[in-house]
């Protein structure tokens, strides 16, 4: 059964050194209050997997937390690199970071591959491309039936996923609305699973066909009202465009990338997310 | 006809214009989107737009800046989740067309939007492969839009992200449950498509005020070009006021959010 913990006590459970944790959320209900909340308690070592590292990432790895990264694209949306990112990969700092990268496909494919509890994903992919080339956990098959040759990599199987949703019941059951992206895999391919909301409500009040996630089927939720800004929480507040573009000037910038951790999230009370 | 339009118009018109009407497009994100929701505001209302976050036959009223904008999913049919979008829509067979972009592109149409440079030491590292390695596979064919300059049409690429026809134009010869792949590249100054032999990149069609030598000098291999050499349409007055339309709603909207 989920158990509500405050994020400071479910971050501080659930997220070891040396840990490998996915946070997920495509653009959307990106867990930004419990990536800040990883940074304030100087998680290490972390191998960090996340189909789009985003500005969470971003901040992550320049916070050295991060000491592995696995992930498919790694861009600031709509605006350009991820200045942190670049720097850990090109010039070590604050530290070297090891990057693994697959496609979309793959990824996703291997977070449904570790939610079956399969060793691996089989996928028609990377046909062509040299990314196998340089990632050596691609790999490929030839199918028993057909002899196609299919593309496979390893199930993602995090030791904690950590996602963004809406509301939980008192129950502790999760309703995640809107673009779901790899959320539900996450959590069910994972050991351990932290789930921040946005609120606490007596019935989730939805459809039969809902993305519900059952709270026998999660470790803990904590709730984080307006945890997922700078993204953004389908049905309670818009993407905050303005910061992604600005995140690209802070970025940029160790010294003032330093700041602004220190300003934001270093010596700031558990908040939301990214906001200036 | 005779209207004033800019070089970056000129691109995604022509872009618009090659989506059919009724075609399902896998739309990739900046100018692949423009021009896609163009062409659904205009010659191809039935055109169905799928973004890779999942959100199946979307109608944004404005263009989404990141992939997963809540505007995609609001204005959509229905949201699947990325790996349902990935496995059953893209790989299942389902996508006429997918339109991307990129960072770097070469001869035989190869893709490149992993790094500058050598992969260990990589003089810029770019983004990586996101969705399009499969979509340009996966889909029955791959329309590629971008600026024309020399730093982006190289002979070679430096790493193929997404494959057009490989190092020696035959990646995909023989290779079953495979798309065309790239038919058309659209930029500001010309069209190209493959050549039905070598699949290497020939201009087919040149922009009004282009010239021969404005695309040899912006390419960075011998370019060629077809024998029947046409002049790409100029757009209309109902095109440009659409896309202009467009792009000031999608300005007030990004300049408008909450700090």
């Amino acid at each position: 059964m989920a158990e509500f913990l405050s994020l400071h006590d479910a971050v501080a459970r659930y997220v070891q050194d040396g840990s490998t944790v996915a946070m997920e959320g495509f653009t959307h209900l990106i867990p930004f209050a419990a990536g800040h909340e990883v940074i304030r308690q100087k998680k290490r070592d972390l191998t960090l997997i996340r189909m789009t590292p985003d500005l969470i990432y971003d901040q992550l790895i320049g916070a050295g937390c991060a000491r592995k990264v696995i992930f498919s694209w790694g861009g600031n949306p709509g605006v350009g690199s991820l200045h942190r990112l670049r720097d850990a990969v090109e010039k070590g700092w604050p530290h070297p970071v090891e990057i693994l990268e697959h496609s979309h496909a793959a990824m996703a494919c291997a977070f449904e591959a570790g939610a079956a509890g399969l060793p691996m994903a089989v996928l028609r992919g990377y046909i062509g491309s040299e990314l196998p080339s340089v990632n050596e956990q691609i790999r490929f098959i030839e199918c028993p039936f057909t002899g196609e040759r299919l593309a496979a990599v390893p199930s993602v199987r995090p030791d904690t996923s950590i996602v963004h949703a809406q509301k939980a019941d008192r129950h502790g059951n999760v309703l995640i609305e809107g673009i779901v992206g790899v959320q539900k895999e996450a959590v069910l391919a994972a050991s351990q699973s932290i789930i921040t909301v946005e609120e606490i409500v007596d019935e989730l009040d939805t459809h039969p066909n809902a993305c519900v996630l059952p709270s026998w089927a999660i470790d803990a939720i904590a709730v984080a009202e307006k945890g997922a800004l700078p993204s953004y929480t389908h049905g309670y507040y818009e993407r905050d465009n303005r910061f992604y573009k600005k995140w690209d000037e802070i970025a940029r910038d160790r010294d003032t990338f330093t700041q602004w951790l220190n300003d934001h999230v270093l010596n700031s009370a558990e908040s939301a997310g990214g906001q200036v | 006809m005779g209207s004033e339009y800019t070089n970056s118009e000129m691109m995604t018109v022509t872009a618009a214009r090659a989506l059919e009407n009724g075609t399902t497009c896998f739309v990739g994100i900046g100018l692949p989107s423009e021009a896609a929701n163009l062409a659904r505001l205009t010659h191809a209302p039935d055109v169905v737009l799928i973004y890779e976050s999942g959100t199946l036959q979307t109608k944004p009223d404005i263009l989404p800046l990141s992939i997963g904008d809540g505007e995609l999913s609001d204005s959509a049919l229905t949201t699947v989740a990325v790996p349902e979008m990935f496995r059953y829509w893209l790989q299942g067979g389902k996508v006429d067309v997918g339109f991307l972009g990129t960072a770097q592109i070469d001869r035989f149409a190869n893709l490149n939007t992993t790094l500058i440079g050598d992969y260990r030491e990589p003089k810029v590292r770019l983004p990586g492969g996101g969705g399009a390695p499969e979509i340009a596979t996966s889909a029955g064919e791959v329309f590629i839009t971008l600026k024309h300059s020399k730093r982006a049409f190289v002979k070679d690429v430096d790493f193929i992200t997404t494959v057009g026809f490989g190092r020696d134009g035959k990646a995909r010869d023989g290779v079953p449950n495979i798309g065309r792949g790239p038919s058309r590249v659209i930029t500001d100054l010309c069209v190209m498509k493959p050549d039905p032999e070598t699949r290497e990149l020939v201009v087919v069609s040149l922009h009004p005020g282009v010239t021969r030598e404005d695309v040899v000098e912006a390419t960075g291999w011998e370019i060629r070009f077809v024998e029947q050499l046409e002049t790409t349409p100029v757009p209309d007055e109902n095109e440009l006021s659409i896309l202009r339309e467009l792009k000031a709603r999608t300005e007030r909207a990004h300049s408008g959010q909450q700090e």
